[in-house]
């Protein structure tokens, strides 16, 4: 029993050693954004002497952060919702009817999970559609990008949505649109937010579609804007430490907020694939 | 019924996901082909074919591709390797090892999954900083500090430093899955196994790694296809450098990009483009079976 015990005690600590490992990160750009320019020279890991919370107010004004932080929210909050949108629909009827076509475009569809991006005639298609160097052509890059994965995803799921539901639907009536939104939308909600909460991460994190695609600063996104600020502050690890955090914040609170999606949808959709 | 099935689900639902694909995916990587043999830069409007040329300078020995091709080959093994390997002793630690608190602990290990790539490298580029980083300080404090190294600007030592600040921000995606993979294994093995007084090492080996196998292949793919596909940490850790220590394929596909040099990398990318099919290929083939599975 006593071996059991401090056999489970050495298992915790090794999990707790883990856990450390994997936030100290995060710790370090928290302690130092809070530090004045020379404590935070050195990015150690002890806490600030005072507290200089105008690193914040600095970095938002000289980093326009302001503007960055609109930027990424309408990316990444457009691309999700018309992604996740996409991808839904296309599910839902790939699924439902197996022909032997849609077999066909369901592979190929997810075959886009695989396939690299190229960039130089990419740039072609974004010069012809007129979207290079716009904001609605970054949003509809990132909401291209995931539709692969959330068709794959949400393909998954609905194989437990009983096609009863359906038919007993079309005997009273529903059309279509109606039969899609009214019936099935609300029992895919779980797997709708995972596809989206994932869509907003990656679309939030994404720093080479801008990179590639946007010389416009005023149209930068946070992630390019905090690599920018960087180039310009590197001494200046204070304020490059608040910029960051500002820049993961989001992020974090999406994440603790929706993480029993995230979990769940990433063993689903892996489990199953 | 047939006629129902159209009906009810038409064809249109799947158009709008069909077409955004096709235009900003399927179309480029074809177009890309057909440009490979074509001298395109940015500098002129006339494009020439110049038939193989492009392909042959980047198997040129006097040119660097084929070690961004060899970096990047690399880089995917290693990091195979190492993420399923520290992936699964954390997925058992946290199956096996401590039941309560586990949750809470695979959402810790999870949180570097969720970061920014640009953050996860700029922060590291600190901790990875010879003199004053947390990383040599440590090290220097544990009277280690024979082991301090110049970790990104040692040619020697670069890209193994990329990988592992890669692997670090990776583990938890893949710790999660082959969790998800250990807990789907029936209980009754582990019973009987215990009934013929097997050790953990035993039901390890016996037990559950030929139960996971499906579960590793994916995790292997899904680090496959991450790995040849790698830009973001590479770019903001070390752009390539020293020299082109750590150049991988994407960077590489970069720097053509801002050189102008359009033809050149776009053959690179439809070297790539025409390996992904080929392996996307065979992904599909395993997800087919995965989905019949159940």
């Amino acid at each position: 029993m006593l071996a059991k015990r401090s056999r489970q005690a050495v298992f915790h600590l090794l999990a707790i050693l883990a856990c450390l490992i994997s936030i100290i990160p995060f710790y370090l750009i928290v302690t130092n954004s809070f530090k004045s320019i020379a404590e935070a020279s050195s990015m150690s890991a002890a806490l600030p002497s005072i507290l200089h919370v105008e690193n914040f107010v600095t970095v938002v004004a000289t980093g326009k952060l302001g503007t960055s932080f609109l930027n990424s929210l309408f990316y990444a909050t457009g691309s999700t919702i018309i992604g996740t949108l996409c991808a839904a629909m296309a599910a839902f009827v790939l699924s439902r009817n197996r022909s032997r076509f849609n077999r066909f475009l369901y592979f190929f569809i997810i075959l886009g999970i695989a396939l690299p991006t190229n960039f130089f005639t990419l740039t072609k298609v974004m010069q012809i559609t007129q979207l290079i160097n716009t904001k609605i052509g970054i949003l509809i890059l990132y909401a291209a990008g995931q539709i692969p994965f959330g068709v794959f995803l949400i393909y998954g799921f609905l194989d437990t949505v009983p096609k009863e539901l359906d038919e007993a639907a079309i005997i009273d009536g529903c059309g279509p649109f109606q039969l899609f939104f009214k019936i099935i939308v609300p029992l895919m909600m779980p797997v709708l937010i995972t596809d989206a909460v994932l869509s907003f991460l990656g679309a939030w994190g994404n720093f080479i579609m801008p990179l590639y695609y946007l010389n416009n600063t005023a149209n930068w996104p946070m992630t390019l804007s905090a690599y920018n600020f960087f180039d310009m502050y590197h001494m200046n690890w204070n304020l490059f430490s608040a910029d960051i955090l500002l820049t993961v914040l989001p992020v974090l609170f999406v994440y603790f907020a929706a993480q029993r999606y995230i979990l769940s949808g990433m063993t689903a959709g892996a489990v199953k694939g | 019924m047939r006629v129902r099935n159209k009906l009810n689900y038409p064809l249109y639902f799947i158009l709008p996901a069909l077409v955004l694909y096709l235009i900003f995916s399927i179309i480029p990587s074809l177009s890309g082909i057909f440009y490979s043999f074509t001298n395109w830069s940015s500098y002129t409007t006339k494009i020439n074919f110049i038939g193989l040329e492009n392909f042959k300078t980047i198997f040129s020995a006097s040119e660097n591709y084929l070690l961004f091709i060899k970096n990047t080959f690399i880089f995917t093994i290693i990091t195979i390797f190492a993420k399923t390997v520290i992936g699964l002793a954390l997925a058992l630690l946290l199956t096996e090892g401590t039941k309560r608190l586990a949750y809470f602990y695979r959402m810790m290990i999870y949180v570097p999954v969720i970061l920014p790539a640009i953050a996860v490298g700029l922060i590291f580029k600190s901790i990875l900083n010879p003199s004053t980083g947390l990383l040599n300080t440590s090290l220097r404090f544990a009277g280690l500090g024979a082991l301090a190294q110049k970790w990104l600007t040692n040619p020697h030592i670069a890209l193994y430093s990329v990988i592992g600040v890669d692997t670090w921000q990776g583990v938890g995606y893949i710790m999660v899955i082959l969790i998800a993979g250990i807990q789907s294994i029936p209980r009754e093995y582990y019973e009987v196994a215990d009934v013929d007084g097997a050790g953990f090492w035993a039901k390890l080996i016996w037990v559950t790694l030929p139960m996971m196998m499906p579960t590793i292949t994916i995790v292997t793919v899904l680090n496959l296809l991450y790995g040849l596909k790698v830009f973001d940490i590479v770019y903001v850790l070390t752009n390539g450098g020293p020299g082109y220590a750590t150049d991988v394929i994407y960077t590489a596909v970069f720097q053509a990009f801002s050189q102008g040099q359009w033809g050149l990398g776009t053959a690179f990318s439809s070297l790539l483009f025409v390996f992904m099919c080929v392996l996307g290929y065979f992904v599909i083939r395993l997800m087919d079976r995965g989905q019949s599975r159940d």
